[in-house]
């Protein structure tokens, strides 16, 4: 399975205006990875991501998508692979229903109606929208609809997503509720955000393009911490990074900052309990009734250790 | 204007209806012939782009009143003349739908109207000849104006023909003439500056846009003008002829075959004079005495001398007995379902 | 204006993604007796009013057994600019021949066919919003498939159903912008339109792009495909068989003379 690599190599591409977005771009992505793209409005990023798919076509350098070099020829199986999500659901839903829309690549992949019908639910499910099928995209929130435009693109079974600004349309909860959805998938990950506590949830890598270059790739947690980094690209840190100030003169002092770091580390307890409690079940309709009992017991340690960060939180006050 | 279900009669609708479908599919097949797949999603949004424009209005200089887009000559210069009216026919459908703009049966005829002229006559006629290939906003405008009131025009023309072959409204063909034509010029030479305006606006800021639309369109030469317009002529003919024959040889055209199939004994409806006229009333109204005739055919044969208008009584009042019975049966009918509906949820 | 207009679009067809008897049947059968119902009751002569009244019943069972809201629908058959109202209403003008006396008044001919007019005007207007109403665009769409019509057109009406509401909900506030800027009726003539109409236009050619983008994403060769597969059960034939004998029923015989005399006697 490690042959789903995405290799750039000294890509180069030029609008027909004579913008240059891309100069000279390499990067390698191997298996399962998740890697945020970020960068400056203008960097590249849309660019490189219209690469993947082969839309746009490098004017030099190659691009190989897992064993395949990208073409013209091969573009088209290569979009089998690379699932394309772009920024705004509405361009990406374009048919009448949900149903419609998320059969329409497994139908076009040329798959048998009850297989195409097979592809559509779990795509579904796993989105958590199988009650939305037979409903007209306008009729979805913003959430719905993100979640039903990543369930069209993996309806498809690619093995590499790759998402534009996947959350710039969508509430805080919404926001969350994708975050968690991008977090449980197993396929290699490629996301351009300016969203960087996005990225700093979902990918462990993390890329800096400036001007149509790789500037910085490390560690999400390394980069996105990196102050004069990100300042010197047009970034700024993570919110959730930030020492905020909110007494209204001096510096934060230490308990208030334990306070805020609290919040954050117990940011998730809740959601991953019930989680947990999700998994239980399904281990208990498999018949691994050990395991549920596992689960079900982490999650009750894990409600347990959320009250007591709340105790730790009201002591901090 | 839209052309409305009551004015018409189902023979002239649909001779329109079929007049229409044949262009359809006439369209569907040059489309499906040659038509570059990146066409598919651009009718589908510009379509939906003509419907969201029309629903804004704009005050029209001069006259305090507003106006707003038609549409079909916008199509046609973008897409060509096949993606155009295929364009225009499905926004005028979702019209019927959701507004109900005229209704189901006129929707033939509101797709001729507006459809078939712009794009199949003043879009290749005058639009294509006047503008040429250059990019001269003069030009376009001219070209514009002077299509957009030739469509109207025709257009207008063709809700009077429809009007008057159905023969359910008395106006007389001068007076509706007279009465349709001016406004008409109004609203064409309005849409002629609005086209031209929006053309000339993509044109100065993104001219890639109109020429990447007509280098995936279909139409680019290959299909002489001429052509198309014969085969428009050949359809007019056909329809013409298909109109009159249903106008004279059969009164009332379908209506009068389906009352034969149906076995009403129903008399000649057209109304010429007014003798006619006052017979085919006498004979027909429901209010009027007639309904002792249909009862007793035979034996009421004498009473059809009966001096007009002298009412009978009995019958009149029975006519109008019937009619409230029906009504508040109906009526009936419905506060019954509601109230069952009400209490099985 | 636009606000409304736009909300009764939306509302309409949120109706008629509800779950009722009439909502259930095939959209095929709909659309035939919705046709066939319109034929019929245009078929009917100039002077004819009497025998128009039994056909409400059809719009009265409608709204009752699929719960459309009547007060809704009758406001929208309302509000139609109405070209037949407004060539209808010159009937009585020209033909004033007094035809029959209605308890003692007078009533002309003219009178009496453009009350067949609205009448007309009423049942068929209403019969088109009770099919939108209770059958969702897309299965109006696939019953057009089915019956031939050719499938570039049904794409496209689908396209068009599609982005109707991503467009006017750009527009919107496209034009609240306007009407707010604009005092009186300045900003709302025709070069302000044109500027808006092509901004509008260049942004929907934008759209455009990046649908087929996703579209090709998606291994769009050219067709759009469907799995759907609507079954017209028994049900759907019933429909439509009892629409056609009681169109049949309605239009050959003088129901309401006949419950007049009859009446007439018991009273």
């Amino acid at each position: 399975m490690s042959h789903h690599i995405v290799e750039f190599q000294d890509v180069h591409f030029h609008y027909p205006d004579g913008t240059a977005a891309l100069n000279g771009l390499s990067l390698r992505i191997t298996h399962g990875e998740s890697v945020g793209i970020v960068g400056a409005n203008g960097s590249g990023k849309s660019t490189l991501l219209m690469h993947t798919n082969g839309f746009l076509l490098p004017q030099s350098g190659s691009i190989t998508i897992g064993d395949q070099k990208l073409d013209k020829k091969t573009r088209q199986e290569v979009r089998k692979k690379v699932g394309l999500i772009f920024q705004n659901p509405d361009d990406q839903l374009f048919m009448p229903t949900v149903f419609d829309d998320v059969a329409f690549g497994p139908l076009n992949l040329g798959l048998s109606p009850d297989r195409v019908r097979e592809c559509v639910h779990e795509a579904l499910e796993t989105v958590g929208c199988l009650g939305l099928s037979e409903k007209p995209p306008h009729h979805l929130s913003g959430g719905q609809k993100s979640a039903v435009a990543i369930a069209s693109v993996i309806a498809m079974q690619p093995d590499i997503l790759v998402m534009d600004e996947p959350a710039s349309h969508l509430d805080p909860k919404s926001r969350r509720a994708l975050i968690n959805l991008l977090m449980h998938f197993h396929h290699t990950k490629i996301i351009a955000s300016h969203d960087l506590d996005l990225i700093l949830d979902v990918c462990k890598r993390c890329v800096i393009i400036k001007e149509g270059r790789v500037i910085a790739d490390g560690p999400s947690e390394e980069m996105l911490s990196n102050r004069r980094l990100l300042e010197e690209n047009n970034l700024e840190l993570p919110l959730s990074l930030q020492k905020r100030d909110f007494s209204p003169g001096g510096d934060m002092d230490e308990i208030t900052k334990l306070h805020h770091l609290l919040g954050h580390w117990a940011e998730h307890n809740s959601e991953h309990a019930k989680t947990y409690r999700d998994w239980a079940k399904k281990a208990e309709s498999l018949g691994r009734k050990d395991l549920a009992e596992l689960l079900l017991r982490i999650a009750e340690e894990t409600v347990a250790m959320d009250r007591l960060f709340q105790d730790a939180m009201g002591l901090c006050r | 204007m839209h052309m409305a279900d009551a004015l018409l009669s189902p023979a002239v609708g649909a001779t329109f209806w079929a007049g229409t479908l044949g262009t359809i599919g006439y369209c569907a097949r040059k489309l499906k012939e040659n038509m570059d797949e990146k066409m598919v999603p651009l009718m589908g949004v510009l379509g939906a782009f003509i419907f969201a424009a029309q629903m804004i209005n704009f005050t029209i200089p001069g006259t305090g009143s507003s106006g707003h887009l038609g549409g079909g000559m916008i199509l046609a210069v973008i897409l060509g003349p096949y993606a155009g009216f295929i364009v225009m026919a499905s926004v005028l459908t979702i019209q019927a739908f959701f507004f109900a703009d005229g209704g189901l049966l006129a929707l033939g005829c509101n797709i001729w109207n507006l459809g078939i002229y712009p794009c199949f006559i003043a879009y290749p006629l005058i639009f294509k000849p006047l503008a040429g290939s250059g990019a001269s906003p003069k030009r376009i405008t001219i070209a514009s104006l002077i299509s957009g009131v030739v469509a109207l025009q025709l257009g207008a023309f063709s809700v009077v023909i429809e009007t008057l072959l159905s023969g359910r409204s008395e106006l007389p063909f001068g007076t509706f003439v007279l009465m349709m034509q001016p406004v008409h010029l109004g609203i064409g030479i309005v849409e002629g500056f609005v086209t031209a305006g929006v053309i000339n606006f993509v044109r100065a800021s993104r001219p890639e846009i109109l020429e990447s639309a007509s280098s995936a369109r279909p139409l680019s030469g290959g299909i002489s003008t001429g052509r198309v317009f014969v085969g428009l002529l050949i359809a007019a003919v056909l329809t013409g002829g298909a109109l009159s024959w249903f106008a004279s040889s059969n009164p009332d055209g379908l209506e009068w075959s389906i009352a034969k199939v149906f076995g009403k004994p129903e008399l000649p409806e057209k109304e010429t004079g007014i003798a006619t006229a006052l017979k085919s009333v006498q004979k027909r109204t429901a209010f009027l005495p007639d309904y002792d005739f249909k009862k007793h055919e035979g034996a009421g044969e004498g009473n059809r001398g009966t001096s007009w208008p002298a009412v009978q009584p009995g019958t009149s009042v029975s006519g109008i007995v019937g009619s409230a019975l029906v009504l508040a049966a109906v009526l009936l009918i419905g506060l019954i379902i509601r109230a069952l509906r009400r209490k099985s949820v | 204006m636009f606000d409304s207009e736009y909300f009764n679009l939306g509302y309409l067809d949120t109706l008629s993604y509800r779950d009722t008897v009439i909502h259930r049947l095939d959209p095929r059968a709909k659309l035939i007796a919705t046709v066939l119902f319109i034929v019929t009751v245009v078929s009917f002569p100039k002077y004819e009013i009497a025998g128009l009244l039994p056909f409400f019943l059809f719009p009265v069972l409608l709204f009752s057994l699929a719960d459309v809201p009547v007060k809704f629908i009758l406001k929208k058959v309302l509000l139609v600019s109405s070209f037949a109202v407004f060539i209808g209403i010159f009937n009585p003008v020209i033909d004033r021949r007094i035809v029959y006396s209605l308890l003692g008044v007078p009533v002309s001919g003219g009178w009496i066919s453009f009350l067949s007019i609205m009448l007309k005007f009423f049942l068929t207007i209403t019969s088109a919003l009770l099919l939108i109403a209770t059958t969702s665009f897309p299965g109006i769409c696939h019953a057009l498939q089915k019956l031939g019509m050719p499938e570039i057109f049904v794409s496209q009406l689908l396209f068009l159903y599609r982005y109707l509401f991503v467009l006017t909900e750009e527009t919107m506030r496209i034009v609240r912008a306007r009407d707010m800027r604009s005092f009186g009726n300045k900003g709302k003539g025709i070069k302000a339109f044109v500027h808006l109409a092509g901004t509008l236009f260049l942004r929907t050619v934008e759209r455009a792009e990046r649908i087929y983008q996703a579209m090709l994403s998606r291994g769009f060769a050219g067709r759009l495909h469907s799995v759907r597969s609507y079954r017209f059960s028994g049900a759907d034939g019933v429909f439509v068989g009892a629409t056609i004998a009681a169109l049949y029923l309605f239009r050959a015989h003088d129901i309401v003379g006949a419950i007049g005399r009859f009446s007439m006697r018991v009273f």
